[in-house]
């Protein structure tokens, strides 16, 4: 590994520290929120004034997605000509916020008239390009649509009531499977976490499936795993220092500085990292332990064989 | 299309009376109040006499208060004080219902090392006493509970918290963002050792916050630079905004019998006839301990987000504890820490008044509102029958 890409492995290990960070910041409330103006005119006036709204009594075609405790859900009523297999109405009920109802207007609007296996050719983002776009955190909406538009043509052809998608459940929160995560990044290209939660939610609840959908999303793309804790593989005595150097700097002592304390490196020998602890960390009962969770950390981020010893 | 404000706990107007005090700092009286010369230095005074009204507002003593930046500031500030003063202890107390500026805060201590203790509130809003007082213990370093919920407006009991916590020796923080200028404050009879006010939530501009700090408490400056505000505080002085800030004080304790009884009877007024006329309609949080000017009403089968862009349609602004509309996905951390179903949390709507509003602003909200429920209504697959609502009930 070359300098440079020691200090791309660095970045890596920051942001992923970083996107750590913002998951854990628990309640991001009435903050960055969606407003009215993030609306293109077009949802707007889907929202307005909703085509198709209701039920159709006797449907040939009922497809059901979503909860109202997950805060949204789609109906949606199909009536096909049985001659000649095409959709002659299409209607929906819809609990959920303004994009929910646009896109649900749009999907009922765009499969009127189609046969069955052209309405099965319109995707989300089709659904999302007739509305003028949707803001990136309510991709999940259009998503929504499509999911339910399958759902009614697959209850109308008798296909075994697929409610829940083959495969485990990812994000608990939201009820995501695997499966459905696979297919929604591969329809629309999704490369990271944070667009998956846009298009499916699943992430966006407690955040403990996120790992997950990392290791799912490196399968779809078949991407090497991003060098997470992974190790850099050879070092050189040079690039060994400066990641000691760097880790110690970034990731130990602004801990230790929290609590008045303080570590300061004073030499590396091959594997013998020595430190002199300062502040409130000198004569500290802890130090003992303090020393073995500096070795840790270097061993886990720099290499198996650290040793880590502090001056007396 | 006129506005509607009813989202008054989120912001406030700047008072006429407000703002005319502040003009002139803004425009020819521009000096610097460290400055030696008297085009500077005159606007000293004014400070001080603001540091006064404002001191006055909670019966504090003016040389107790500080001025910051905003509320965030002044949270952050008082609990980073009491950590800093203490380092042997390790425990922090707030609760799960807290603004973000004392939650996420406290979460970030405990990232860094601290042992943070959430007390949980019962199903009207209101704090779960026993667990607070099991979670008191010798490491206590600091105690951060919110005066008033901005989001529901329940009155948390300061006075039976303050004692327990002086008795014990333990530091006490308020955010009282959403109470000052809205329920009386009276810190020679509330033994709490640091509050925090907030400029904008009563008529005062954004960006100025106040921190009350008892004498006596041991304190740590948050932002180090300059000798300002005694040390406390460094940064050069938002003169106009401490001045109007002042002014706001002034009238938030002028007006403050009066307005409490007005506000509450808007208030009422609104939630009994929202109640009467939407169906399938609750109130969140509890009643009897309440600010005067705020109401979270559920609309339930319908979401948040929806009723607002429809209200907004008629120019009323309000706000909602959605899913959709909290930034995340997931809904109002308050709601559901009461235990609010999800059907009612995701159409949550936030009403908060203030002395500006008046009885036309009422009629206007009720006369709307159930057309836009029904509509909305009208739109959702839930509520229609029992069966479809009992199931979503039964699965959480």
């Amino acid at each position: 590994m070359d300098f440079i890409s020691s200090l791309y492995y660095l970045r890596v290990v920051k942001s992923i520290q970083f996107s750590e960070y913002r998951i854990l910041d628990i309640t991001r409330l009435l903050c960055n929120d969606v407003t009215m103006w993030d609306y293109s005119d077009r949802v707007k006036d889907a929202f307005l004034h909703p085509k198709n709204v209701g039920e159709i009594k006797d449907a040939d075609a009922v497809g059901e997605i979503g909860s109202i405790i997950c805060g949204d859900a789609l109906k949606l009523y199909l009536k096909i000509d049985r001659e000649t297999g095409k959709i002659t109405d299409a209607r929906f009920q819809t609990f959920g916020c303004a994009s929910a109802i646009a896109s649900s207007s749009a999907l009922t609007e765009m499969v009127k008239g189609k046969t069955l296996d052209e309405a099965l050719t319109v995707t989300n983002q089709d659904i999302a390009d007739v509305l003028g776009g949707l803001p990136d955190q309510k991709m999940h909406c259009s998503v929504m649509g499509r999911e339910a538009l399958e759902a009614a043509i697959a209850n109308y052809r008798g296909v075994p009531v697929a409610k829940k998608e083959e495969g485990r459940v990812v994000c608990k929160c939201f009820d995501v499977t695997e499966e459905k995560i696979r297919r929604v990044a591969m329809d629309n290209h999704l490369t990271t976490v944070e667009e998956i939660t846009n298009f499916t939610k699943a992430g966006g609840g407690c955040g403990e499936c996120i790992p997950n959908i990392e290791t799912i999303l490196q399968n779809v793309w078949s991407l090497k795993p991003t060098e997470k804790p992974s190790k850099p593989k050879k070092l050189t005595n040079l690039h060994k220092i400066a990641l000691i150097q760097e880790i110690i700097e970034t990731e130990i002592r602004p801990g230790l500085q929290a609590d008045n304390g303080d570590v300061e490196l004073i030499d590396i020998d091959g594997s013998r990292v020595i430190v002199a602890l300062r502040g409130m960390c000198t004569g500290c009962m802890m130090a003992a332990v303090t020393v073995k969770g500096i070795q840790a950390k270097l061993r886990e981020l720099v290499s198996d064989d650290i040793t880590v010893e502090a001056l007396q | 299309m006129n506005t509607v404000y009813l989202d008054n706990n989120a912001t406030t107007c700047v008072a006429p009376e407000v703002l005319d005090e502040m003009a002139p700092y803004l425009a020819e009286l521009y000096g610097n109040p460290s400055s030696m010369h008297t085009f500077g230095g005159q606007t000293r005074r004014r400070i001080e006499e603001a540091r006064e009204k404002v001191a006055a507002l909670i019966n504090a003593e003016p040389d107790e208060i500080i001025f910051t930046s905003c509320g965030t500031e002044s949270d952050n500030t008082a609990i980073m004080s009491a950590v800093e003063s203490q380092p042997r202890k390790r425990h922090i107390i707030t609760s799960r219902v807290e603004h973000p500026a004392v939650l996420n805060f406290c979460q970030h201590l405990g990232r860094k090392g601290h042992r943070v203790s959430l007390v949980p509130v019962q199903k009207q809003g209101r704090l779960d006493m026993d667990a607070f007082l099991r979670m008191l213990d010798d490491d206590v370093v600091v105690v951060s509970i919110m005066h008033a919920n901005n989001e529901t407006g329940v009155i948390f009991p300061m006075d039976e918290l303050c004692e327990i916590l002086k008795e014990r020796g333990i530091v006490m923080h308020t955010d009282a963002v959403q109470a000052a200028g809205k329920i009386s404050i009276d810190v020679r009879k509330l033994p709490v050792d640091m509050l925090t006010i907030s400029g904008h939530k009563l008529h005062a501009p954004k960006g100025i916050g106040v921190l009350y700090i008892r004498k006596g408490t041991r304190f740590h400056p948050y932002v180090i630079g300059g000798h300002q505000e005694q040390g406390r505080r460094a940064g050069t002085e938002n003169v106009a905004s401490i001045i109007g800030l002042g002014k706001a004080c002034e009238l938030a304790l002028q007006h403050l019998p009066a307005e409490s009884a007005y506000l509450s009877g808007l208030r009422d007024r609104l939630e009994k006839e929202l109640l009467q006329s939407c169906p399938n309609t609750r109130v969140n949080g509890d009643p009897s301990r309440r600010l005067p000017n705020t109401t979270n009403v559920s609309f339930e089968y319908i979401e948040g987000e929806a009723i607002l862009l429809r209200l907004n349609e008629y120019g009323i602004c309000a706000s909602s504890g959605s899913a959709c509309t909290s930034g995340s996905l997931e809904p109002s951390h308050v709601l559901r820490a009461m235990g609010v179903p999800y059907t009612a949390v995701h159409g949550s709507i936030r009403f908060s008044l203030s002395r500006y509003n008046t009885e036309k602003d009422i009629d206007f909200v009720l006369e709307v509102m159930p057309g836009i429920v029904r509509e909305l209504r009208e739109l959702s697959p839930f509520g229609r029958n029992d069966a479809a609502c009992s199931r979503d009930y039964a699965s959480e």
